[in-house]
């Protein structure tokens, strides 16, 4: 077992110098490692003793997990991460390579905090049993891999069934909260959700769960659950339970913008703070809050001849709702580019669960991609107006950036297209820190 | 570039009320199947008539004057929760079907408007039986991008069932598959239709990218609902052309 361990670090270090030469591929030196030793998992995590969390769910994973990170960070932990974002156990395995040492093949790091989509969160279970899940939504996303939403709560249930410590979940979505009573005894649970005053707005915000005859009612919140108030647009509080404690973290403003983020950093804030306990400091939370950057195409703004160009990934209905709502108050020149690619899902029909009302003023300059007719087609439905349709990305980039050259510009994009649009501009104005995120 | 067309017609008297009704639109929508119904409520619009759009969910009386009616998919949750309301509206249902009523039912609905759904286990539930077909519950999904030649010309959508489909021996097909699974993956199949009922495995939603059969289904309805000849307007459907005419080049060579 020892040996095979240290065969593996050294194989998939290999391997990983070996694909960093080819430039690409975040999951092959994990497979290598994998096949080398199936208990490299397990073995490599043995000595992080503060915890090992696993981040899961439908949308918001990437950003969650980069603020969860961040605030255990500044509070002085040592945290091994998935940074690359390839959401897969070999992902992880691939990430921890360069971190282990090759004699012990262990990670020197006080907390894990990994990012999994729920299948695979499943399988890594399997190999090392979490000690601590966050559990962030369930919704619409790539039905064509996981079929249903009710099979892909089932998948978020049986990792929270197979944690040992402590769960957080979302309190206003159904599909998480009602895994509480499947959890093995002893095990605690924290809620993260939105506060009272802005529960108007969660019907946008999550599926409805027809699963049951009876209506679900949220959980009463006790004084370790994080709820979003918001301020305004960008600024807002976590409060813990009763409103004004003295834990209560804010008011907080992120660089990155909208509802989304905002209960992303509440659900990572509550996380923290169960994994701190008493060292959870508020001040401390609100300043390293502050400083994380949107991960790449989550709002992430590229500046193109002067003026900003904002990218933001959609993918699915609840996602692609909610920016609409979080940019819709500033109407900019605006793209939308839909791939149907496996990463962005094959099938387009969710593109008709949102409406697209909010950008009919302004219109949409013009529509791109793999499915770009598809997506005016969709628009024509909502009587927004469509200046141009350019399947080809480079050159719908191109003439969208010329023709709105001297003002703010922002393109809605699923995930492939997000990645080849990134990757041209990446080219054209020399971004640094280009790699590939999940 | 083609403009939506905002109600052109919006000065000029209808030419009648068409009511459709969308079956339980909660619970049996999650393949974006709504968007055929925004879809049919516009180009009713277009072609100068009024959509009173109804949805029925389940626990309620289903509309007497229905002249349009259509269902999508769920899951089985979804499934779960309709089926009484389905059968307390059966006799309905069967007799706005006898009437010529244009119903387009797609996956979950399609099989419950069939004989019978048997489920993995051998478990026989009975569907309303408008449409002589009778689905087996499988362990395997039938998943991917579909295309089917009907008498409305080719067309496509996006499939996503574990029921494979037969049809009964004088049940005919709604087209046959050109791409894809269609009822099972098997005989070459795609949908039923008797009458003016419909059913099929075509998401996507299928009636925005095909719009010649939502103008068929809207001109059933649009008999019924005036007892005149439908009278169209003429259409812009360049946007749907490319993009249904794109997705058959992608598939069929």
């Amino acid at each position: 077992m020892f040996l095979r361990t240290s065969a593996a670090v050294v194989a998939g270090k290999a391997a990983r110098a070996a694909t960093r030469l080819r430039g690409g591929g975040s999951a092959f030196p994990g497979l290598v490692a994998e096949r080398v030793d199936p208990g490299f998992l397990a073995h490599a995590l043995r000595d992080v003793r503060g915890g090992i969390v696993v981040v899961s769910g439908t949308n918001g994973k990437t950003t969650t997990t980069k603020m969860l990170v961040a605030l255990l960070r500044a509070h002085g932990r040592r945290v091994f991460t998935n940074p690359t974002g390839s959401n897969f156990t070999r992902g992880v395995i691939s990430s921890m390579l360069p971190e282990l040492s090759v004699g012990r093949g262990q990670l020197v790091a006080d907390i894990a905090v990994l990012e999994l989509d729920e299948a695979h969160a499943l399988k890594f279970a399997a190999a090392v049993r979490p000690t601590h899940s966050l559990l962030l939504n369930v919704a619409r996303d790539q039905l064509d891999r996981f079929a249903e939403i009710d099979h892909t709560a089932g998948l978020l249930a049986s990792l929270a069934a197979s944690t040992t410590t402590g769960v957080i979940l979302n309190r206003d979505d159904s599909f998480v909260a009602r895994v509480a009573p499947d959890l093995t005894a002893g095990v605690e649970v924290r809620y993260f959700g939105v506060h009272a005053s802005i529960a108007a707005r969660l019907p946008e915000l999550v599926e409805a769960d027809v699963r049951f005859g009876e209506e679900f009612s949220a959980p009463q919140p006790t004084a370790y659950d994080g709820l979003l108030r918001p301020v305004d647009e960008r600024a807002f509080d976590i409060v813990f339970g009763s409103d004004g404690a003295v834990t209560d973290v804010g008011p907080v403003t992120l660089q990155q913008r909208g509802l989304a983020a905002m209960i992303n950093a509440t659900a990572a804030t509550t996380t923290a703070r169960m994994l701190l306990g008493d060292g959870f400091d508020p001040a401390v939370a609100a300043t390293a809050l502050a400083a994380v950057r949107p991960p790449f195409g989550r709002g992430e703004v590229i500046m193109v001849d002067g003026q900003p160009l904002e990218l933001v990934l959609v993918k699915n209905p609840a996602g692609f709702t909610v920016a609409l709502g979080t940019y819709g108050t500033t109407p900019v020149a605006t793209m939308v580019a839909i791939n149907d690619n496996d990463a962005d899902g094959r099938d387009v029909s969710w593109l008709y669960d949102v409406s697209f009302a909010s950008l009919r003023g302004r219109g949409v300059a013009t529509t791109s991609g793999v499915r770009a007719y598809d997506m005016a087609l969709r628009l024509s439905y909502d009587d927004v107006p469509v200046a141009s349709v350019e399947p080809d990305l480079t050159r719908a980039l191109d003439a969208f950036c010329a023709a709105h050259a001297a003002e703010p510009k922002r393109i809605f994009c699923t995930y492939t297209a997000m990645m080849a649009l990134r990757r041209t501009l990446a080219a054209r104005h020399g971004l640094a820190d280009f790699g590939e995120e999940g | 570039m083609p403009q939506p067309a905002t109600s052109p017609l919006e000065s000029r008297p209808s030419k009648g009320t068409i009511n459709l009704v969308h079956l339980y639109p909660r619970e049996m929508s999650i393949y974006g199947d709504l968007g055929n119904t925004r879809c049919l409520a516009a180009r009713i619009a277009r072609h100068g008539y009024t959509a009173n759009v109804i949805g029925h969910h389940p626990g309620s009386v289903l509309a007497q004057d229905a002249h349009l009616v259509v269902g999508g998919g769920g899951q089985d949750s979804g499934q779960a929760r309709v089926e009484d309301d389905l059968f307390a509206n059966a006799d309905r249902l069967r007799a706005l079907a006898a009437d010529g009523v244009p119903m387009m039912m797609i996956c979950g609905t399609y099989q419950l408007f069939g004989n019978a759904f048997v489920t993995v286990e051998g478990k026989r539930l009975p569907g309303l039986g408008i449409l002589d077909v009778t689905t087996q519950g499988n362990a395997k999904r039938m998943i991917g991008p579909s295309v089917l030649d009907t008498e409305f010309g080719t067309i496509v959508g996006y499939e996503n069932h574990s029921g494979s489909t037969s049809l009964g021996a004088g049940q005919a097909a709604f087209g046959a598959v050109r791409h894809g699974f269609g009822n099972n993956g098997e005989d070459g199949t795609g949908g039923a239709r008797t009458g003016n009922v419909f059913g099929h495995y075509l998401h996507g939603p299928v009636l925005p990218a095909n719009p010649a059969f939502a103008d068929a289904l809207i001109g059933y309805a649009a008999e019924l609902a005036t007892g005149r000849a439908f009278e169209p307007e003429p259409q812009d459907d360049t946007v749907a052309d490319e993009a249904r005419t794109r997705q058959i080049r992608r598939l069929i060579r």
